[in-house]
């Protein structure tokens, strides 16, 4: 179980462009769909939970591998996750940094852009399916993105309002 | 060896931090940090404690966002390495992690306590809501910040229809993607060079 969680995280580490948010919709799928680890009401929570927390976005997998197998897999999941990119990164940023401006990899930088976006856009979507949202929910989607693209407020504050809004029973 | 000549050669009066000091400047990077940390980040390296200069800082994280891999990680590598070698390497993504990383656990005591309670059940969904709000508008935001709409966008629409729709595996969808849509930059490049 730990070396099968450590595995598909690791993948997910190498395919993580765009950081961890642009993972949520593999991690759902690998997690729910394919190994069914955790249902979908448990993986909405978990992502609830990582969005009020502190910290870089990619504990969300500390979170997973907690509920998958305690301790341990709160540990695995996250060094999976961190440590093979960082042992690479370390190895090679002198000589990637030789690279930088040239065209193969200007190409690749604009070509990941649009596929990036793909990916938080479906992490959006496949999230909202997972927790069924019902009307209220989605007006309170459209109400949080609406001041998130018109405002300059703190995310956190949005996080609390939304917060508020679910513990009062109305979402 | 290499990293300490490249740090004087960025600048004479830049301070050094030891191990410590990376330590304990990541690690309130990562504790303030609430949804996204790098401008916590930037602020740190930049204007509190100058050990990067903004460009730098610029640059650095484009090539740490140009490969996959969570990119604040990444970054505190990146700077890690440069003012403390293999040990600072190692210290500095520590420091930014073990904090959110025992506050994590912390919460994930509380919801294997109260997480069957109706009201946390709800105070979830509610942020959830908010969350999935948050990244509707951050990918509106990518999108219109991307070059060369008219030609890139059907790539975003395809990676939507593949992972959400058809629920591939994302490594191959990666791959193929970057292929063509990389190549396809690849040409532009070319083309806008002559």
């Amino acid at each position: 179980m730990l070396l099968d969680l450590f595995r598909e995280f690791a993948i997910l580490a190498f395919v993580a462009f765009g950081g961890a948010t642009a993972l949520l919709p593999e991690m759902h799928r690998v997690v729910v769909e394919q190994h069914h680890w955790l249902d979908n009401t448990t993986f909405t929570h978990l992502y609830a939970i990582a969005q009020a927390a502190p910290g870089p976005n990619v504990l969300v997998v500390t979170l997973i591998g907690w509920q998958i197998a305690g301790l341990a897999g709160a540990a695995v999941a996250t060094l999976a996750m961190c440590l093979p990119m960082s042992v690479l990164i370390y190895l090679l940023i002198d000589r990637w940094q030789g690279f930088a401006g040239r065209r193969w990899q200007q190409a690749i930088s604009l070509g990941v852009a649009p596929l990036a976006v793909g990916l938080v856009f479906s992490g959006a979507t496949l999230i909202a399916q997972a927790a069924a949202f019902g009307p209220a929910a989605w007006a309170l989607v459209v109400l949080a993105g609406g001041l998130s693209l018109r405002t300059h407020w703190h995310p956190l504050w949005l996080i609390a309002g939304g917060a508020l809004c679910g513990a009062s029973g109305w979402v | 060896m290499e990293n300490h000549q490249n740090a004087a050669a960025g600048s004479g009066s830049r301070p050094r931090p030891d191990l410590r000091a990376l330590f304990f400047g990541f690690s309130s990077v990562g504790l303030s940090g609430f949804g996204g940390v790098l401008p916590f980040a930037r602020r740190m390296l930049v204007e509190d404690k100058g050990w990067l200069s903004a460009e730098e800082f610029n640059t650095q994280l484009g090539l740490c966002q140009f490969l996959p891999g969570p990119n604040v990680i990444n970054l505190a590598v990146v700077v890690g390495k440069r003012y403390g070698g293999l040990a600072g390497a190692c210290v500095a993504p520590l420091g930014l992690l073990l904090g959110p990383f025992l506050i994590v656990l912390l919460l994930a005591l509380a919801y294997d306590t109260w997480g069957e309670l109706p009201r946390v059940q709800g105070l979830l969904r509610g942020i959830a809501a908010v969350g999935v709000g948050l990244l509707f508008a951050m990918a509106w935001r990518m999108a219109t910040a991307l070059k060369d709409k008219f030609l890139f966008l059907p790539f975003t629409a395809l990676t939507v229809i593949a992972i959400a729709g058809l629920r591939w595996p994302l490594p191959w969808v990666m791959l193929a993607g970057l292929l063509a849509a990389g190549s396809l930059a690849y040409r532009r490049l070319g083309r806008r060079r002559d």
